[in-house]
């Protein structure tokens, strides 16, 4: 195993596992937290973007004149300005800050106006007169299947696919021809958004050494630091990129997004700063939110319930652009084999361009939608078998140290724990089957990377980086590029440089998310900052603490490694009474050594698989939780009301619990928020109105969420096996908790009133449809009804751990027959 | 007919304090807060009255200072986040949001903040059901509620044993 460098690891702590104030939250809670909107600078403009009312044309001209003259106006840029292409994969470069010759969605930006304030920004948008020239459009990914011409964009597989693709580990058709049962399933997901509370804003500017300065509400900035450079061309060392604390971000600050280029270049061709801030509208649009996919699942189980093998295929609606649609397609596979013993698995997986705003990373990044599909069919398998679905699951949990099918490595697991846990708080099997008629319980369970093993560009250096900095003040400031979208990354920072360092957390200043000042972190996704930035920042501690006890063991007459550190103090191992403060022992340091400083870095270890591909899956280490929905189910109009969940959450270790809770209710409402009613659909006007495809409910109030009178009371448990490859043990917590909740769900919704809902959102109509069906002696369900034929290519062919493979391809036919 | 005048001027009462400022007549309580008194603490997230983070108080009611005119808020009390400490010490509500998680993006937390303390000063020990409906016009997307219902729950508490 490549275990990262680690220094030596405390047991006992004096903060970590303690609830406490989160460092930001004072400021918060006094409205001083200065998010991008927030921001004021001498000499401000504004900017408003003017966006495509089409979802598919040609732009034949744009004639800015009219605008450019008006009152207030200092400039009006279009897609001439922006030749460079982006997109924050290197195999997506499919953007352009402004639509250069054709538009691809309604919403897609082709103009902007910068003028002294929002108002005049607005009023000479309208003065902008565009030609355009429609085209037809494509409104699903059925239709783009076929309909290959036009095309949307002029690369990808062909037609109007994105990505195709087909991995297969161990002969499946050969395992599901021998298994007892082969069930079958197709399963749909909606798309819906992220609807952070904060709608984007970026203020760019430039400096007084004439560099460009951009303050955003990114959640990666060193991505869009990239990008910036490469689209306006500049090096790189002359751009410098803010992350503002992010009002919410959820995915949908991951990408970079058409304004931020907009100001960036406007505020270098001004020489003013130049502020927007997206309306609630402009944020549906600009999107990156959850792929519709549709997915069919063709499982072999045997008579007692345990899986022999799993086809899965999915099909992803991927909006106008390629966003992070590459690893979201292998998203909507990877993480399937991780939570229950597989021994084969093949995954086809297909990403069709449609006519709307691009769908990108939402919390769970492609893996609900496989997950809601696996977690329902197991439960229509145990139903049908007559097991306990608890049971079922406990019997075939993957173990710890143990390689799946697909050759990911799962290190350490609390799966089993987390299903014991949650069958005893919500009284499972005293209780399911017995609370009545209309009312029900379901269980489901998942698992989530702890960040993503392979960078988003192809790189060895490392994934972050922490520098602290001591001085005989007592100050000690730890800077990374990290960023603290409401995660509380920067309590995760602080909490364990203090308590490597032995002191409180309040003597630690955290500044981060600023590419001009920190070492890079790749950014607030894949939940990857605690395990990431934490092995940084504890190598970077453990550094300083060697040093510091390097120069008080001398004074304390003991030895470096007997040296203490604890409660803002220094000790001798065995003599408590040989002790100094925490600031004598620097001075003695800085004394000695000079400056105090010292850097730490982590790359995850190496993944076993090896097999092109191999690179989308794999992570230092796997969070898990299980969860008991309960539901009343009205049967007269459908309406589902959710009195209570539970929920277990592995989590390694929770560095702050109040925090760790925080991740996981938020996880759970957002995740019955997307069960019940969120979706972000769109529908196609008559041709008489330009038979454009529209966004159905760009507002808050029209794009359905809980309110705090929707959301049920959630229960807890966070179960702790601390894993050695992470900051002491401590897991993700940010995105796994959503994704068993909405086939928990459904499973309840089934246990309550026997009809199945194989589709998210389970609104009332459905489930009032399904109970006709079932009123009418037909199968009681609602959920698609075909899935088309997809021309997924050959499979790459990789055989099993336990069949002999050695994670490479096995290449041709022959290899393939003698496997 | 008269022309509507560019810009009006206007004494606001903000956090007890009467605050000279000229504006232009159509904008909202919210953006005279935002950017001509620069108090930013009051946030924005629709400015179409859907999702509470605008939320101030006026003659101590809730109000979403994103639908309402600055100019019909003339001679009323207007409370926002940046009056709630006293110096630098915490409202209990704000303390409660810091320590118990009630705030974690924080982009929500002023309007939720405001809109409790509108409830305390009425009702000091309400029920969970009454701080699920006070707060029902304010979204958040990051908590789940649950710990700011905990949060306006441990602040009440504090309030009535005097800790103000
Ligand atoms: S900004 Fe006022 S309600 Fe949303
Ligand atoms: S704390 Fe982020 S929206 Fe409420």
């Amino acid at each position: 195993m490549n275990a990262p460098a680690k220094p030596r690891e405390k047991t006992r702590f004096d903060t970590i596992g303690k609830p406490r104030r989160r460092v930001d939250g004072r400021a918060k809670a006094i409205g001083q937290t200065r998010f991008a909107d927030d921001l004021v600078l001498p000499r401000m403009l504004h900017a408003k973007l003017l966006r495509s009312p089409h979802p598919h044309a040609i732009v034949e001209s744009i004639d800015v004149s009219r605008a450019q003259a008006q009152r207030g106006v200092h400039l009006v840029l279009t897609g001439a300005e922006f030749p460079v292409p982006y997109g924050i994969m290197p195999v997506s470069q499919d953007e352009h800050p402004l639509a250069r010759e054709r538009v691809r969605y309604v919403g897609d930006p082709v103009a902007a106006v910068i003028a002294v304030d929002e108002q005049m920004a607005t009023e000479a948008l309208q003065l902008i007169d565009v030609k355009y020239r429609k085209l037809p459009t494509v409104a699903s990914p059925e239709e783009g299947l076929a309909k290959p011409e036009p095309r949307i964009h002029d690369y990808g597989e062909r037609g109007n696919i994105h990505r195709n693709q087909s991995y297969e580990f161990g002969d499946v058709e050969e395992a599901l021809a021998r298994s007892d049962h082969v069930f079958e399933d197709l399963f749909f997901y909606e798309g819906n958004t992220h609807l952070p509370m904060e709608q984007q804003a970026s203020l760019a500017s430039v400096e007084g050494d004439g560099k460009l300065l951009l303050q955003s509400s990114t959640q990666n900035p060193h991505y869009l630091h990239r990008q910036l450079a490469r689209v306006l061309q500049v090096p790189a060392a002359h751009v410098r990129v803010i992350a503002t604390p992010n009002g919410g971000g959820f995915g949908g600050k991951c990408d970079p997004g058409n304004h931020e280029f907009v100001v960036a270049k406007a505020a270098l061709m001004l020489g003013r700063p130049v502020k927007i801030c997206l309306t609630r509208e402009e944020v549906f649009y600009q999107h990156r939110g959850r792929h519709p996919v549709l997915m069919k699942v063709r499982t072999g189980v045997s008579n007692d319930g345990r899986l022999t093998a799993m086809h899965l295929q999915t099909l992803l609606d991927g909006g106008a652009y390629g966003s992070h649609g590459p690893a979201s397609t292998f998203y909507t596979g990877v993480l399937t084999p991780v939570t229950y013993e597989l021994p084969r698995f093949k995954f086809e997986a297909c990403r069709v361009f449609t006519n709307k705003p691009a769908c990108g990373p939402k919390r769970g990044h492609g893996t609900p939608q496989p997950r809601f599909g696996q977690e329902v069919q197991l439960d229509k398998i145990a139903e049908r078998l007559k097991l306990d679905p608890a049971e079922m699951r406990l019997r075939m949990v993957t173990q710890p140290d143990s390689l799946t099918a697909s050759w990911l490595h799962v290190g350490s697991t609390g799966l089993a724990e987390c299903i014991r846990k949650v069958v005893e708080m919500s009284g499972w099997k005293e209780r399911r089957g017995k609370l009545g008629a209309g009312r029900g319980l379901g269980l489901a369970c998942s698992t989530y990377m702890c960040g993503a093993g392979v960078s988003i560009y192809w790189n060895k250096m490392p994934h972050s980086a922490v520098q602290i900095l001591l001085d005989r003040s007592g100050q000690v400031t730890v800077y990374c590029g990290a960023t603290e979208i409401g995660q509380g990354s920067d309590d995760v920072l602080a909490g364990l440089v203090a308590e490597s360092l032995g002191i409180d957390p309040g003597w630690v200043r955290c500044v981060t998310g600023d590419t001009g000042i920190t070492p890079i972190d790749l950014g607030s996704y894949s939940s990857r900052v605690t395990i990431m930035m934490g092995n940084a920042a504890l190598q970077a501690a453990g550094r300083l603490r060697d040093t510091l006890a390097a120069a008080a063991a001398e004074a304390l007459d003991t030895l470096p490694d007997r040296v203490i550190f604890s409660q803002d103090r220094v000790f001798a191992a065995q003599d408590a009474g040989k002790t100094m403060s925490f600031i004598e022992a620097i001075a003695l340091a800085e004394a000695k050594f000079g400056t105090l400083a010292a850097v730490g870095s982590y790359a995850p270890p190496k993944p076993p698989g090896r097999y092109k591909g191999a690179g989308v899956g794999p992570s230092p280490a796997y969070s898990f939780s299980a969860c008991v929905v309960e539901t009343e189910v009205d049967e007269h109009t459908g309406w589902v009301t959710v009195p209570k969940i539970w929920i277990a959450h592995d989590i390694g270790r929770a560095l702050n619990p109040v925090l760790a809770r925080g991740q996981v209710i938020g996880g759970v409402y957002m995740g019955l928020g997307e069960a019940l009613m969120e979706e972000q659909a769109f529908r196609r006007l008559p041709p008489k109105l330009s038979s454009a495809l529209v966004h159905r409910n760009p507002s808050m109030l029209d794009y359905k969420s809980l309110t705090s009178l929707d959301m049920p009371e959630v229960e807890v448990a966070l179960i702790e096996y601390p894993d050695p490859n992470c900051p002491y043990g401590a897991k993700e917590v940010g995105q796994g908790p959503l994704l068993p909740v909405m086939p928990a769900l459904a499973n309840a919704i089934h246990d309550a009133v026997g009809v199945r809902i194989d589709e998210i959102p389970i609104t009332p109509d459905k489930v009032l449809r399904a109970l006709e069906k079932k009123e009418k002696g037909e199968a009681p369900r609602v959920g698609p009804e075909s899935f088309p034929s997809v021309p997924y290519p050959a499979p790459t062919f990789v055989l099993p751990p336990w069949e002999g493979g050695d994670g490479n391809e096995l290449k041709g036919q022959e290899g393939r027959k003698a496997a | 007919m008269s022309a509507v005048p560019d810009r009006v001027h206007a004494t606001l009462r903000v956090n007890g304090e009467d605050q000279q400022v000229s504006f232009a007549p159509y904008k909202t309580l919210l953006e005279v807060l935002r950017e001509d008194l620069n108090l930013t603490g009051t946030k924005h997230g629709c400015e179409l009255g859907e999702c509470g983070a605008c939320a101030v108080l006026v003659d101590g009611e809730p109000l979403l200072s994103c639908l309402e005119l600055a100019v019909q808020c003339e001679g009323r009390d207007i409370q926002t986040i940046e009056g709630l400490a006293k110096g630098t010490e915490l409202h209990p509500l704000q303390a409660a949001f810091a320590d118990h998680g009630g705030s974690q993006c924080g982009y929500c937390t002023s309007g939720m903040v405001m809109t409790a303390k509108a409830l305390l000063d009425k009702e000091p020990a309400p029920s969970r059901e009454r701080i699920r409906e006070a707060l029902a016009g304010n979204l958040c997307r990051c908590t789940g509620y649950q710990q700011i219902w905990e949060s306006v729950e441990s602040a009440a508490k504090a309030l009535r044993e005097g800790k103000r």
